[in-house]
């Protein structure tokens, strides 16, 4: 086994087969979980290669470079592998969120504000998986997604990062 | 000093340059493309009752009441990108394609760059470069926030940057939306001009020439590079064209900016000196032409 480099971006393996980093996800377990709990078509990241860079945090690029790969970024943060449980970022949900037919959570005017501001919500109409949802809202004639929610015991709490919180009036 | 005092030999009007550089201007925002077409954007601010009109030069280019669009749920999706109307020139110019390889040389904050991407359909591959860490860091937010997912985002001195990460190949187009003295965003920034002196423009200019001679050439032969900067200084502009006209095999061409935004030729002599005849093919956008902030913007295509 080799060692995990942080300062690099390094490729997921194909398969568990091809693996040189002990625990690194692989480029089918990624896509098995976006296809597999969110129910986006099996095509979607077709034109995507996924890097990790540090521990559990994983990217989408549209394009390839040859790997390792020392540049500040490749495409975009996307999800996040070091728990159990992993957690799509709010960026990748709202880029490819939409597509999703499985465990995607419409939230109402009044909730969607409250996801947006950061609070915990109960939500007990919900009735399928617990765990990291995506809280979505109608806007402009479709559904939107808007970020990711943990649903636990009836409560969805709001994962919108610090930063992209807003109280909208 | 009277700064825009320099410029009244250039334009047509004066007394209209003057008063259009005193005016505020409206907040505008761009359209993403990549998550939203410029009729959802359209209604999602009618439903909200926020007010707006559509830049007529540019139909994902809206013009909105409000002061702060940062507060709506049209930014949060990452649908539209805070930006002046007259910023979004020198990307549609480039006019990159899907698949195509291109190089923003001075990408934070990220405004040409989310606008690249699009006109690229977020495929390809999209060399983002800047040089400071915290502005790095504002551009990358901003990419993931519209969705983008075929940049690469690199640190270095765009005057002399490595092809290393990029597998030594060159690129199809490139971007040099310079740093520059920023006189042209004195209606949003109306302390633009404090503090300006002319070896500040000098020292500035010296850097502007670096990038641009390092863009052509790591732009493949035939390929097309796109020079542009928010200042009216002659001295950032057409002298930096004619000094990279010197310098590497490259040649400035014609284009037409869209309908009906009004511009000026680039200015061939200035302060005693003469330019190559051809930097009048750059465009020169004055606030009073459109009610805009000022523009400057060259094309030039990669000689063999």
């Amino acid at each position: 086994m080799t060692e995990n480099r942080p300062h690099v971006f390094e490729r997921l393996p194909a398969t568990a087969d091809e693996r040189a980093v002990e625990g690194r996800a692989t480029r089918e377990a990624v896509v098995d979980f976006w296809t597999g709990r969110y129910g986006l078509p099996l095509d979607t990241f077709d034109g995507h290669t996924f890097w990790e860079k540090g521990s559990g945090k994983v990217w989408a690029f549209a394009a390839d470079l040859p790997a390792p790969a020392d540049v500040e970024a490749l495409g975009m943060t996307f999800l996040r592998t070091r728990q159990e449980h992993w957690k799509p970022t709010t960026d990748a949900v709202q880029r490819f969120g939409r597509e999703a037919t499985r465990n995607v959570v419409e939230l109402d005017a009044e909730e969607s504000r409250a996801f947006l501001a950061g609070e915990t919500q109960e939500l007990e109409r919900w009735d399928g998986d617990w765990g990291y949802l995506i809280a979505a809202h109608e806007i402009a004639g479709a559904v939107e997604p808007i970020g990711v929610g943990l649903y636990l015991r009836g409560e969805l709490r709001s994962q919108v990062p610090k930063g992209r919180r807003r109280d909208l009036d | 000093m009277d700064v825009l005092g320099r410029y009244e030999p250039l334009v047509d009007d004066p007394a209209a340059f003057r008063a259009a550089c005193a005016r505020p201007l409206p907040s505008v925002v761009r359209v993403n493309t990549i998550k939203a077409t410029p009729e959802r954007v359209r209604r999602a601010y009618d439903e909200a009752g926020v007010g707006y009109e559509t830049v007529d030069w540019h139909d994902g280019l809206l013009r909105l009441e409000a002061e702060s669009p940062g507060n709506s749920w049209p930014y949060v999706h990452g649908w539209v990108y805070g930006q002046e109307e007259v910023s979004a020139v020198p990307a549609l110019v480039l006019d990159p394609g899907p698949g195509e390889r291109v190089f923003d040389a001075a990408a934070a904050p990220g405004s040409k760059t989310t606008q690249l991407a699009a006109l690229m359909d977020d495929t390809g591959l999209l060399a983002a470069n800047d040089n400071n860490l915290g502005r790095l860091s504002a551009l990358r937010s901003n990419a993931e926030r519209c969705g983008v997912t075929n940049v690469v985002v690199t640190k270095q001195d765009a005057r002399n940057v490595s092809l290393k990460p990029f597998e030594e190949e060159r690129f199809d187009r490139a971007l040099v939306d310079a740093p520059c003295s920023c006189e042209g965003t004195i209606r949003k920034n109306p302390d633009a001009l404090e503090g300006w002196t002319r070896s500040h423009v000098e020292g500035i200019a010296g850097v502007q020439k670096g990038i641009l001679k390092r863009a052509v050439e790591v732009t493949r032969p035939g390929g097309t590079v796109v020079y542009s900067t928010c200042t009216f200084a002659p001295e950032e502009n057409e002298a930096v064209l004619d000094f990279v006209l010197g310098e590497r095999d490259c040649r400035l061409v014609e284009f037409d900016l869209p309908d009906p935004l009004e511009s000026s030729p680039g200015v061939t002599e200035w302060e005693g000196e003469s330019f190559d005849l051809s930097v009048r093919r750059a465009r020169r956008i004055y606030p009073h032409q459109n009610d805009t902030g000022g523009f400057f913007c060259a094309k030039l295509e990669v000689g063999s």
